[in-house]
């Protein structure tokens, strides 16, 4: 028993190691060659069973795709998309029992431009990828990163959601009927089995013409250079993960898919959900991290991966051959320390070595989380979105919040002094009243003066963890065309707006 | 007392980066008195393979945490892991799942 002065004297014992020739604990016949969950070894057999098993429940459970709807999947070539793109195969085939009953297309993003690759590395990783799209016979886009630059400012438009009225009906089946008669009514000959002949009489080349303008070297220059003006790898990183949302959206969006899947696996969900906290992103984590993401309002974007840990994906890729490509990206072989994310991904896969259970408790947290306030209705304005990552501003600060702290500290810590104000609703800010929004920043004479205005407005219409990537870039104008058009324009509507509301008051 | 063992082993997963981008190796240990296990499999990789940045392949006595082993297509946790002693013209794959390499 636990004495005080009882010592161990290393005779610790230690846990018993599975034997060569455990059997599998399903069906108990056949070796097992594969321990998940630190617990069940299974054998091939079984294990294939069971992955395959896990999509369909996965989708099964959650009834969120419908039949024949456009579904994007998002194939970056690593190993959970790939993998995710073999399951949506398998699944779809003719001979699959209860077959999945929907419309995939693929787009790849081609991240070179970011990361400091070689032309020549590029097209050889595009080539592989492009191979292992084909052999799939789905329709696929392949973007370039370069195209983030020239978006229209619509895309950070939140749309109004198309099946927010189906889902509102008393159960999944009538929804799903509601679709199907809405669809045929509106295109009739662009439903199942018609769809499928349709986009397979596509040409591939028309498809990518459709999208991929050919890149030319300013275009990766201008990339480089709003990556450069970033100064740390965590808000490189953050930034790289806004862009590359808004391409997808602008992709489904475009081309009629009203659902994405992403595959995110597990373990990078675990990793993601304890980044975001530290990036301060937490009052988006149900979303971030939840199986079906509807930010974006017409476009819903799903995680049907995110069951599986990424130690099932790598074997189930090397037992059953499933093709993948690896592509260097910002973070390759940088050291622990350099951003949030890796130091995150670090601490957790260290700890889930010496402790078996960490990412599955950190899934099933995050499982748990839903957000407080009510759906927004669609009659509600959009300025309380952020502006790059869609999801509700987190920053009004209340009197005695932590938030309110960091901006007086901010502000005293400014040698100019307070300048305009920092956010819209500071109540009681200390210093001179919130000038107006087109008044005092603009009327400056000096080249800073005309920038620093323009930071701090933008801060205004984003969240906190935006803010904190904007604020590490050297200049807001290099940010991409789109990002400050629709600052523009929420501005002067929210200067409308107010114009407006004093009208009425008088 | 142990003979010469020929081994194949294979990178994946952005693991081949730190071996100048070659995925598949044979190899032939040398001959010595003990049989060859996993530990000393890792020591002699580090000193004969691996061509850069140590600490994203080996830590400590093993291998770093996120990276995937697998002896003759078998999770090496089934096998004793560091304690499996290696027979001749075993197949040992090496996958990297993580985000950087």
């Amino acid at each position: 028993m636990c004495q005080v002065d009882e010592e161990y004297n290393g005779q610790l014992e230690h846990v018993a190691t599975p034997s060569v020739s455990k059997k599998c604990v399903k069906c108990k016949e056949s070796t097992a060659v594969l321990i998940i969950r630190a617990v069940d070894a299974f054998c091939r057999c079984c294990f294939k069973e069971y992955f395959i098993h896990k999509f369909r429940a996965m989708l099964g459970k959650n009834r969120i795709i419908f039949p024949g709807e456009k579904v994007l999947l998002a194939v970056s070539g690593g190993p959970a998309s790939s993998s995710m793109l073999s399951q949506v195969k398998e699944g779809l085939s003719r001979d699959a029992p209860k077959k999945l009953r929907f419309v995939p297309g693929i787009i790849h993003i081609d991240e070179g431009g970011a990361s400091g690759q070689s032309m020549e590395d590029r097209r050889r990783a595009v080539a592989q990828v492009e191979s292992v799209l084909r052999s799939s016979n789905y329709p696929y886009h392949i973007v370039y990163l370069e195209q983030a630059l020239n978006l229209p400012s619509s895309v950070l438009e939140v749309g109004s959601s198309a099946t927010e009225k189906l889902q509102t009906g008393p159960s999944y089946k009538a929804a799903v009927d509601q679709f199907i008669q809405t669809n045929q009514n509106l295109h009739p000959d662009l439903f199942l089995e018609n769809a499928w002949s349709h986009l397979s009489s596509l040409s591939m080349q028309e498809v990518q013409n459709g999208l991929s303008n050919p890149i030319t070297p300013e275009n990766t220059q201008a990339l480089q250079r709003l990556f450069a003006s970033v100064r740390t790898l965590t808000a490189k990183e953050d930034l790289l993960q806004t862009l590359r949302q808004h391409l997808i959206l602008h992709t489904a969006r475009t081309e009629g898919y009203t659902k994405v899947m992403m595959g995110d696996s597990c373990s990078r969900l675990a990793i993601k959900l304890l980044s975001n906290i530290s990036l301060g992103r937490g009052a988006s984590l149900a979303m971030d991290t939840g199986f079906s993401d509807s930010r974006y309002g017409d476009v819903v974007i799903v995680r049907p991966m995110r069951d599986y840990s990424s130690k099932e994906i790598a074997y189930y890729n090397r037992m059953f051959d499933v093709p993948s490509v690896f592509i260097p990206g910002l973070d390759t072989k940088a050291q622990d320390k350099a951003s949030i994310q890796r130091l995150t991904e670090s601490f957790v896969n260290k700890l889930q070595t010496d402790f078996p259970a960490t990412v599955s408790t950190i899934y099933r947290t995050s499982e748990k989380l839903h957000t407080a306030c009510p759906p927004q209705n669609t009659n509600s304005p959009t300025f309380d979105k952020c502006l790059m990552c869609a999801c509700s501003l987190d920053t009004n600060a209340e009197e005695f919040s932590a938030f309110k702290a960091t901006l007086i500290s901010e502000q005293l810590s400014q040698r100019r002094g307070p300048g305009p104000g920092l956010s819209l609703g500071t109540a009681g800010a200390p210093g001179p009243p919130p000038a107006s929004f087109t008044g005092q920043g603009q009327c400056r004479s000096s080249d800073e003066g005309q920038r620093m205005p323009a930071t701090l407005d933008l801060k205004s219409l984003l969240c906190y963890s935006c803010r904190l990537t904007i604020k590490d870039m050297t200049a807001v104008d290099i940010l991409p065309q789109y990002i400050l058009a629709e600052a523009e324009r929420k501005k002067r509507r929210i200067t409308q707006m107010k114009i407006v509301i004093l009208g009425s008051l008088k | 007392m142990a003979a010469p063992i020929a081994l194949h082993l294979e990178f994946g997963g952005g693991a081949e980066l730190l071996f100048d981008g070659v995925k598949e190796h044979h190899v032939i240990l040398p001959d010595q008195s003990e049989p060859w296990d996993m530990k000393q499999l890792l020591v002699w990789i580090r000193a004969n393979l691996l061509k850069e940045r140590p600490e994203l392949f080996v830590q400590g006595d093993t291998v770093r945490p996120g990276i995937l082993v697998l002896i003759n297509d078998a999770d090496w946790e089934l096998m004793g892991e560091l304690r499996y002693e290696l027979q001749d013209q075993d197949n040992v794959v090496f996958i990297s799942t993580l985000h950087g390499g």
